[in-house]
This record gives structure tokens, C-alpha cells and sequence, in this order.
């Protein structure tokens, strides 16, 4: 449409210099425009910094400021790809972290389970209890793990990784996995019982596929703090398990910071995460209307 | 199947949920359990069920003590007053899963399946799953679910409470032609005296933990034992009214005399209470023997072709259902009829001294 005088629009001829309420909503749509676009600049900013960097050569970094790169190359995720000393530590990071995602499904679901359906002595106060794991930093378990592991021979496993991060992610991987069982009604365990349905049956057939949201939701938080934890990753391991992480923290040689590949290393850490949240952004929402999240 | 319960009782903490229930339950019978909210009805299926297990007392299957073993491990299947069937299950699969369980054929499984459903209605929603059925179709399979195993014991808590009127008195129709010769002893517990009324069958009276009458439904409705019996088994509530009784009248306390009629005749002389069911108490007299006493428009309530008009009178609350609807003022001052014959006396401890002849057929109200 195209706009003629004001008069067409069934308004009265405004003089020049005032604005009309026309204006002024288009105005305020604007400004809110402009709010948000500001906010999402500055959100992304360093996102878009870190991949810029990650195909711009080392020279163009250091040669000065550049929005974009000059001559984009791909030869920094190249290294990455080829280089054993850099994809084994991807590799390490997504074992032990799929590990630990496992072990604390399986050891959260029958706990849960329990605190979700049996009454028992004390039950409220290891529940909260189990909370308070969290809220130790994982530092102050730095030492024992060390010396518990070189003791017993686990220093530098995946698995060994992956029983230390447990520590942080089974008390949640329970306290998440309680609010979604309790959404289902108890009378469907009854009438399996009734049914003939065995117990181990009933919970893999019957009530699994009801929290499979929840579970989903369950396995991206234990896949996020294990993937991001660093201290106890790299404290806990030196050569065959070492997380991508720590290989990123040691990656100034005699020739200077390497930072293109610095950079490349960073955005390859991200994907898996966009990755997963990609995966779960659903059930994430329905976790928090529980409250659990 | 016969069941027997021997002096159950149910404790929780410091509540005594159900206090020394005995009840023997023939094999094939239908059995109402009626009482109010929180009178121990779903406590007493669960125990039935071997859901909870009672505090004290005994529970015999054949004769076999039962009372520890889990509902896994008996003959017993339930539906609850909310919808419960398995989400994730096409409504196929969850009429088939007991039988699953048992082992039956794949063939033997879909026949009894197609026919269970037809007998509900529900043959052409197989494939759907209980998410996307109406409220109704979730509770008949839910029920078919519970009748497709044959089990010998069929627990019914409310099953109809949370359906729409209509849908209630479809299904409540059905269920009775359902269990019909089936060997099953069948436990249904309600609220409503008119749904005990029409099932029929056996009703057991449940009051505060205790029971309180288990016998034929239209004896229990005739002859309930106590004045809570009554009004448990009464909607609206049985009316009371206190009275002295003497050799030829019974004097209410407004003053007003009712003649004896034939059933309370004979009765020890000295102060009591009248019970009068809201269908007997009417704004036209119905015999030269009614007697009409003075009350207070407080509220007429239409509903459907029914008046129901609650009155005070002397300041106790009355309700009396007319047939049709009646148009009266609140505030007004009517006369309603008492029909000596029609109505029982109770001792002032509650016990029941003469009830009423049974009514004639054709005359019988659903109270």
C-alpha cells in the first residue's frame, strides 16, 4: 500500500511537525526493534568473535582490528581433525561424559523411583540432602579424588572422570527424575501390578516411555556439567583421558599462543552443546514448569 | 469366589480409617459399597484389592488367609475413579496387556480384545491412544481393561464421578447389564444413593470407618438400621424430626399429631425421631391420614421435572421433593403433608424402631 495524504487514511490532515498516533506506534515498534537488536549483538558477539578468529590465520589476528576475515581459511580445523594430540581430547571428552551420562541415569532412575513412591525413615532428608551435594565446589574434592584414584589405580580413566562427576550429577539426576515420576499417577503402577506386569517390566515397558521427557532432560544436564567441568577433568587425568578442555589450556608453545586454532578448538566445544540443547529445548520447558530444571 | 473380611480394621498414623469391618461377599454377587466422602470406601477396595494391607483382621479368599499377599499375586482387577490406562499404549494394548501378562495366544488375545471393546463401545477407537479420547472412552477402557482378564474380584471405586450426567447414566446402564452372569463378585463404590438403587444387587452402608448394614439394596433402603443408615442412604438426606411418642399419637415438637398408622403401633412410648424421606413430604395431600405441618420457604431448587424445596420448620431444615415443577416464594408459608404411613421411627440413640410397609412398585421414588 502506498501512503497518500492522512486524509486517506480517514484521519484529519495533521500538520507538519506533529506526529500522529500512526507515528508514534511505528515509533515505539522501533525502539523495541532496536532493543532487541542491540541485545542480540551483544549476545552473539563474542560467539561471532570466537568463529571470526577461527578462520582468520594467526597473522591477520595479529595484524589489527578485522570484522571479518580477509582470506578465510579452514586450515585451523584442519590441524584440529588431523592432529591426534587434539581430537583424542574431543575423543576423551565425549567418553567420559556419555559414560558418566549413563551411570547416572542408571543409578538416578531406581532412586528416584523410590523417593517418588515409598514412604521411608528419613526419606525428606536425604532428599534435600542429596541437593547439598551440589553446593560443595568441586575443588574441595579435588584432593581425596586424586589421592583415591592414583591409590587405586584410576588416575588418568575415563572412568575415573566420569565417578568424580557423578558426585555433582546423580543428586540432580534424582532430584529432576523425582518431579517427573511424581506427575504420574501412582493408580498406573497399581493397576500394572494388577495386570501381572513383574516390576522390572512394568518400570522398562510401562513407565519409562511416561518420563522419557524427563529423562531427556535429565541426561542434558548431566551431559552439560560434565562436558564443561574442567578442574576435576583435568586434575584427575594427564595423558590417555585428557579432556579437549585441558588440551586448550596448554596450548602456548615456544612459537607464541596459537590463536586461530585456539579459537577453532572453542567452536568446535560449543557444537555439541547446541547439539543436544537442540535436542531436548522441548522437554527443557516442561522441566522448569516443574520446577526441577 | 467367596470373600470374606474378618474384623479388618485400617490405622494410619493416629486415624483409624476403617474400624472391625466383617463382610462376607458371594461368588457372582454385586455388591454396592455406599458412603460419603471419606468414609473409608476406597480404603476398604484397597484392602480388598491387596493394595494396602489392614492393620488388624483377616482377609479369606476360598477360606485362604490372604490378607499379606500383593495385588500382583491375586485375582483382582480395578478401576478407579480417575482414568487410569497406560499413555503410551494404543487403547488395543491396553485392553490386551492383561492378558499379555497371562500368556494367552495372539489370536485367543485379539478376540477377547474385539469383543471386549464391543460389549463397551469402544471397538473403533483401537488404534487410538487414551490421550486423544473423551473422558467417557479413557473410563470404558479403563473397564475394559478390568473385565477383559475375567478376574474373580472387580473393584469399581467411583467409577462414574468424574463423567458428565449423560454420559453417567449411559454407562451406569451398561454396567449393570455387564456383570450380569459372570461369577464375579463385583465391588462398586459410590456416593449416590441412586446409582445403589439402580444397580441393585447388595448394599453395604459405610459411615465414619464402620459398617454399618450389608444386605439386599431395597432392604437396606426399606429397613436401614440407624438414622445415619437413613440419611446415607437418602438424597436428599432423610429428614429428621423429634417427637414423643404415645399409646395412640406421635407428638411433634411444633405440636402437631400424627395418628399411628399400622408399622408403629405398639411402640414403647416416650420421645424419638421421625424420619421422613423428601419424596414423602409433599404440598398436596396424599391421603386422608397426612397430617400438614407449617414451614418457611427457604429455597425451591428446580431441577429437571423435580422440585426440591427446602424448608424451616420450627427451626429445623427440611427438604421435600415434589414432582413437577413448583414455583413458591422464599419466605412464603406452606403447608407440607406428612403421610403417617410413609414414615420411620427411630429411638433418640439413632436405632430404627418401625419402618414403613414397602412401597408398592409403581409408587417408588428414587429417593
Amino acid at each position: 500500500m502506498s501512503v497518500q495524504s492522512p486524509t486517506a487514511d480517514g484521519l484529519p490532515a495533521a500538520p507538519a511537525g506533529t506526529a500522529g498516533p500512526r507515528d508514534r506506534a511505528r515509533a515505539r515498534v522501533s525502539a523495541r526493534g532496536i532493543a532487541l537488536v542491540l541485545y542480540i549483538v551483544f549476545l552473539m558477539l563474542p560467539i561471532y568473535w570466537m568463529v571470526n578468529m577461527s578462520l582468520k590465520t594467526n597473522a591477520e589476528i595479529l595484524s589489527g582490528l578485522t570484522l571479518y576475515p580477509r582470506n578465510p581459511t579452514l586450515q585451523n580445523y584442519v590441524t584440529i581433525f588431523t592432529d591426534p594430540s587434539w581430537y583424542s581430547g574431543y575423543l576423551n571428552s565425549i567418553h567420559y561424559v556419555a559414560l558418566n551420562t549413563v551411570i547416572s541415569l542408571v543409578v538416578a532412575l531406581p532412586a528416584a523411583y523410590a523417593f517418588s513412591r515409598y514412604r521411608f525413615l528419613g526419606d525428606r532428608h536425604m532428599f534435600f540432602w542429596l541437593l547439598t551435594n551440589r553446593m560443595a565446589p568441586p575443588a574441595v574434592f579435588l584432593l581425596p579424588f586424586f589421592q583415591l584414584y592414583s591409590t587405586i589405580g584410576l588416575f588418568d580413566t575415563h572412568i575415573a572422570v566420569a565417578l568424580a562427576h557423578c558426585l555433582f550429577n546423580v543428586p540432580l539426576a534424582v532430584w529432576i527424575l523425582e518431579g517427573f515420576m511424581s506427575g504420574v499417577p501412582r493408580e498406573i503402577d497399581e493397576t500394572a501390578a494388577m495386570d501381572g506386569y513383574g516390576f522390572p517390566r512394568f518400570f522398562l515397558t510401562v513407565f519409562l516411555p511416561l518420563i522419557r521427557s524427563g529423562i531427556g532432560v535429565t541426561a542434558f544436564f548431566c551431559f552439560m556439567f560434565s562436558w564443561v567441568e574442567l578442574l576435576l577433568a583435568r586434575t584427575l587425568t594427564s595423558v590417555n583421558a585428557k579432556p579437549i578442555a585441558a588440551t586448550m589450556t596448554r596450548t602456548v608453545s615456544a612459537a607464541g599462543m596459537d590463536w586461530g586454532l585456539l579459537a577453532a578448538a572453542g567452536v568446535l566445544t560449543i557444537v555439541p552443546g547446541a547439539l543436544v540443547i537442540w535436542f531436548v529445548r522441548n522437554y527443557i520447558a516442561k522441566g522448569f514448569a516443574l520446577g526441577r530444571v | 469366589m467367596t470373600l470374606r473380611l474378618e474384623d479388618v480394621s485400617k490405622r494410619v498414623g493416629a486415624a483409624l480409617h476403617l474400624d472391625g469391618i466383617s463382610l462376607a461377599l458371594e461368588p457372582g454377587s454385586f455388591n454396592v459399597l455406599l458412603g460419603r466422602t471419606l468414609a473409608g470406601k476406597t480404603s476398604l477396595l484397597r484392602l480388598m484389592a491387596g493394595l494396602d494391607k489392614p492393620t488388624g483382621g483377616r482377609i479369606l479368599e476360598d477360606g485362604r488367609d490372604v490378607t499379606g499377599v500383593p495385588a500382583g499375586r491375586r485375582d483382582v482387577a480395578m478401576v478407579y475413579q480417575q482414568f487410569i490406562n497406560y499413555p503410551s499404549f494404543t487403547v488395543y494394548e491396553n485392553i490386551a496387556s492383561p492378558l499379555r501378562r497371562q500368556g494367552l495366544g495372539r489370536d485367543e488375545i485379539d478376540r477377547r480384545v474385539r469383543g471386549t471393546a464391543a460389549m463397551l463401545h469402544i471397538e473403533g477407537l483401537l488404534d487410538r491412544l487414551p490421550g486423544q479420547l473423551s473422558g467417557g472412552q479413557q473410563q470404558r477402557t479403563a473397564i475394559a481393561r478390568a473385565l477383559v482378564k475375567g478376574a474373580r474380584l472387580l473393584l469399581l471405586d467411583e467409577p462414574l464421578v468424574n463423567l458428565d450426567y449423560k454420559l453417567r447414566e449411559e454407562l451406569r446402564a451398561e454396567l449393570r447389564q455387564l456383570f450380569r452372569d459372570t461369577g464375579t463378585i463385583v465391588v462398586y463404590a459410590t456416593t449416590e444413593p441412586a446409582e445403589a438403587l439402580i444397580m441393585g444387587g447388595n448394599t453395604a452402608v459405610l459411615h465414619e470407618g464402620r459398617l454399618i448394614q450389608h444386605g439386599p439394596t431395597a432392604e437396606v433402603y426399606g429397613q436401614p438400621v440407624t438414622a445415619d443408615c437413613a440419611a446415607i442412604f437418602s438424597d436428599p438426606p432423610m429428614n429428621f424430626l423429634d417427637a414423643i411418642l404415645s399409646d395412640d399419637r406421635l407428638m411433634l415438637g411444633d405440636g402437631t399429631a400424627l395418628p399411628l398408622a399400622a408399622h408403629d403401633r405398639g411402640l414403647p412410648p416416650g420421645p424419638c425421631r421421625v424420619g421422613i424421606r423428601a419424596n414423602h413430604l409433599s404440598v398436596v395431600r396424599p391421603n386422608d391420614m397426612a397430617v400438614a405441618i407449617r414451614a418457611r420457604v427457604e429455597l425451591a431448587e428446580i431441577s429437571g421435572s423435580e422440585t426440591f424445596i427446602h424448608v424451616g420448620h420450627a427451626g429445623v431444615p427440611l427438604v421435600a421433593q415434589e414432582h413437577g415443577v413448583h414455583p413458591h416464594q422464599i419466605g412464603e408459608t406452606i403447608a407440607l403433608y406428612v403421610d403417617p404411613t410413609r414414615i420411620f421411627v427411630f429411638a433418640p440413640d439413632g436405632t430404627l424402631q418401625a419402618a414403613p410397609a414397602r412401597v408398592p412398585q409403581r409408587r417408588r421414588g428414587v429417593a
